[in-house]
């Protein structure tokens, strides 16, 4: 188990490092894009460039770069969206609306999600599972930004219960706040819950035909208590690295929401470096939802191990 | 061996025993092959074939609407003409009963509500369906109408070249509709804004509001002096043959005519067609329905191309790992592996960033798609291939002498079909999907006159979504049919391809 971990935290680290050298060296091969504007001292931005280190030969720049951000943790300063400023500080200060948004949308359909397909388990073949079936079908399939744009039509602007936009500032654990990330939350949500109600389901129905479910009945135990006891806990075995692993997902959030939302995010954050071409935001970003992509893949993997005993990780 | 092979003939063969060995029966009914059997089992789904059927009139639409109905009215951006045509309401004859009719509600005060009557006194479309209630406040008078967009166009104020004016007239002539209507004597207008305004040809108080006469009908004001450039044709009902139809300006050798149009029969004129549009305009008169069907050409187009890069790609891929295994496997699953940490959304960028304005932001899209696109598919391909190249009539395939690349494609490859067809399948809504979000948040931009995604036009309605929410209706509706309907599909084709998977994912 050690090894297996060990083994995957070193691939980890390789695949980190071949992403990111080839991100920086994708970036360094782009043209400059700082052109001569009126009211601008050319030998300024020169002179400013030089002093950065983009003068330096690629590799000498490379070196310096891994020297900078992975010891150092300077990611360097913002060269558009946030002029001078450190970009790894607006980077912090972005995160906190986008992991509260995922929090509560995860709060919000991890239960539900459970019980539904716990439900629809129990009540295979009735009309109760075929109705929660279909419902969940078509929420697993509509893009999430549809139900986004559902949300705010209807309950934000048609019934007027929500503010359209999420609030701006920095309180973020205010009530007001919380009611203006709600339609985020609530469209978020959507998808998670069908897409967590079909897999419990999926489960939850192989356990409840399987041969020792049978013997619990046979050996007295009533269904209420062969099912808690013995139906639940072996279906969830597959399901909570799922939660875990899209706990640790929630901190990269979704592009297309935080923008229909106008929530000051990493998400939009993300957008803005591309479109307004600021490289450091993006070298950074992308690192950031690289690694969240791979560690929330071994977090997943290596639970499965603590979560089960029964499953060796990494035996052949 | 291939001597001694060439050398027997048929006629050197004679049978082991003449005695016909075979008691059984022979089958009288027709065997049934793999594919068939999969239709057979798929066609028991109905949801899935309800999802297939949709899927096809999808395809259909994509492919019919842009062949036979799109024209310039539908394709180009920077047309001056229509960008009066903006953001017209979904109306369909066919199904005007059921609310379809282009109308909305409205709240508007007394002088636009005048205004409206009167557009529909001269030119006989009568935009103020109903007056749902009207009510005092403040002083003055509020009206709940329920307006029809496309009659509500009124007048606008057109300049003309002579050419161009005689055309007019001489359609009018042939077509008896009226489309240039009588010039308006401005000078008693004291404001601005309501000698630039087209649809106020009626005596006005100062406030804007009509000067009525005893009847409490609106008083024309039509220009009866000066040269309108010889009109010849079609006069509005109550001219007396005095009315002037044309304001002339310019200089002699170019000289322009300034007329009030009907936009409505303009439009009839300039299109020869009524207006009417089943899903509405958007933002910049543009059809929804020709649009939508071309985003869904594109997308369609899209998702198959990478879908059949992909099964190529990752069959040969797959191919390989799963066939040969052990050390030529473990490292072509290490470069998955890294390939499949790179966020799509980078890659795309990166892939914009570097090609876009090279090779265009289509192919640099597809580039991005096929980039790590390819994974699934070989490891599909991969599981499919260690699961049957153990069995029987593969060792069979490989002691009569065939070659590894005969075995891989001939033997093992048909026979994992089924899953590989499935996943390829799967494929096309994930495709869509991530087009339209790339688009959709600008970072791939594929907005041109010919050209749009279904992102685009989504993107292009955000901000309309409160007061104009049919042109992200449609869209919307559109992207989130194909989702369920592919799905269900894939889902079908999988059961139906595997039986004994069944229920298991789903």
């Amino acid at each position: 188990m050690f090894k297996y971990v060990l083994k995957r935290i070193g691939l980890l680290i390789l695949t980190f490092m071949i992403i990111i050298s080839a991100c920086f060296i994708l970036i360094r091969l782009l043209p400059v894009t700082e052109a001569a504007q009126f009211g601008q001292d050319q030998q300024l931005i020169e002179n400013r460039r030089e002093l950065l280190g983009y003068n330096k030969p690629y590799i000498e720049q490379y070196f310096l770069f891994l020297k900078r951000t992975l010891l150092g943790g300077d990611w360097g300063l913002s060269e558009k969206l946030y002029f001078g400023q450190e970009v790894w500080g607006v980077f912090v200060e972005k995160l906190p609306p986008t992991i509260l948004v995922n929090f509560y949308s995860m709060l919000l359909s991890v239960p539900i999600g459970l019980l539904l397909g716990i439900y629809a388990a129990l009540r295979k073949n009735r009309w109760q599972d075929h109705s929660i079936s279909t419902i969940v079908m078509i929420f697993v399939s509509v893009p999430s930004y549809i139900y986004a744009f559902l949300v705010q039509y209807l309950l934000c602007y048609k019934l007027k219960l929500f503010p359209l936009q999420t609030n701006e500032g920095t309180e973020y654990f205010s009530w007001g706040m919380f009611v203006s990330m709600l339609p985020a939350v609530l469209s978020l949500s959507f998808g998670t819950i069908a897409g967590l109600t079909r897999y419990t389901r999926a489960e939850l129905t192989e356990v409840l035909t399987s041969e020792f479910l049978l013997l619990a009945r046979t050996k007295g135990l009533t269904k209420r208590q062969a099912i808690m006891r013995h139906a639940l806990r072996n279906a969830m075995v597959p399901i909570f690295p799922m939660i875990i692993g899209e706990f640790v997902g929630i901190l990269s959030g979704s592009l297309i929401i935080e923008e229909i939302f106008g929530i000051p995010g990493v998400g939009a954050l993300y957008i803005n470096s591309i479109n307004g071409l600021d490289y450091n935001f993006f070298m950074l970003l992308s690192a950031f939802y690289t690694l969240i992509g791979l560690v929330a893949g071994i977090v997943v993997d290596i639970s499965y191990g603590f979560i089960d005993p029964r499953i060796r990780m990494g035996a052949r | 061996m291939d001597d001694i092979k060439n050398k027997l003939t048929d006629s050197q063969f004679e049978f082991v025993s003449n005695v016909d060995i075979s008691h059984d029966k022979k089958f009288e009914t027709k065997p049934v092959g793999y594919f068939r059997d999969a239709f057979r089992r798929f066609c028991k789904n109905k949801s899935s074939v309800a999802a297939a059927v949709i899927i096809l009139i999808l395809v259909l639409y994509a492919i019919i609407v842009p062949l036979f109905m799109e024209n310039d009215y539908t394709k180009s951006l920077t047309d001056t003409e229509y960008l009066q045509y903006t953001k017209l309401l979904p109306k369909s004859k066919l199904f005007s009963w059921a609310g379809w009719d282009g109308c909305e509600e409205k709240t508007i005060n007394e002088n636009v509500y005048n205004m409206y009557r009167a557009i529909g006194v001269e030119t006989g479309y009568d935009p103020i369906k109903k007056v749902v209630d009207s009510w005092r406040e403040n002083g003055s008078l509020y009206y709940k109408i329920k307006i029809d967009s496309y009659y509500a166009l009124g007048m606008l104020y057109k300049s003309l070249t002579y050419d161009e004016y005689e055309k007019i007239q001489a359609w009018q002539n042939e077509h008896d509709i009226q489309v240039i209507f009588p010039a308006v004597n401005t000078s008693s207008f004291t404001i601005q804004s309501n000698k630039e305004n087209a649809n106020i040809w009626y005596e006005i108080k100062n406030n804007g509001a009509p000067k009525l006469d005893a009847d409490g009908n609106i008083v024309p004001l039509y220009l009866q002096t000066g040269n309108d450039g010889g009109y010849h044709s079609k006069r509005v009902a109550d001219d007396d043959g005095t009315f002037r139809y044309a304001k002339i300006g310019g200089t002699i050798d170019a000289m322009s005519y300034n007329v009030r149009v009907s936009k409505y029969n303009y439009f009839i004129y300039k299109y020869g067609r009524e207006p009417y549009f089943v899903f509405g305009t958007n933002a910049k008169g543009q059809d929804i329905f020709t649009r939508l069907a071309a985003a869904a050409q594109f997308s369609f187009m899209l998702a198959l191309f990478v879908s059949l890069i992909n099964l190529t790609i990752g069959a040969i891929y797959g191919a390989i790992e799963g066939y040969f295994g052990g050390l030529p496997d473990l490292i072509m699953e290490r470069v998955t592996d890294i390939l499949s940490g790179i966020p799509f959304v980078v890659v795309t960028t990166l892939f914009q960033l570097h090609l876009a304005n090279k090779v265009g932001p289509i192919v640099s899209l597809l580039f991005a798609f096929v980039t790590t696109g390819w994974i699934g598919m070989a490891g599909t391909v991969r599981m499919q291939f260690y699961r049957y190249k153990n069995q029987e009539y593969v060792l069979a395939a490989r002691t009569l002498g065939a070659k590894n690349a005969r075995i891989m494609f001939k033997h093992i490859f048909p026979n994992s079909l089924g899953t590989i067809v499935t996943s390829c399948v799967l494929v096309i809504p994930g495709v869509i999907f991530s087009e339209s979000s790339l688009t959709y948040l600008g970072i791939v931009n594929l907005e041109s006159s010919t050209m749009t995604s279904v992102g685009t036009m989504l993107a292009n309605g955000r901000e309309f979504l409160s007061t104009y929410p049919h042109i992200i209706l449609f869209p919307a509706l559109f992207i989130a049919l194909l989702e369920i309907s592919f799905n269900l599909f894939g889902n079908g084709l999988r059961d139906a391809f595997n039986p004994s998977l069944r229920g298991t994912e789903d």
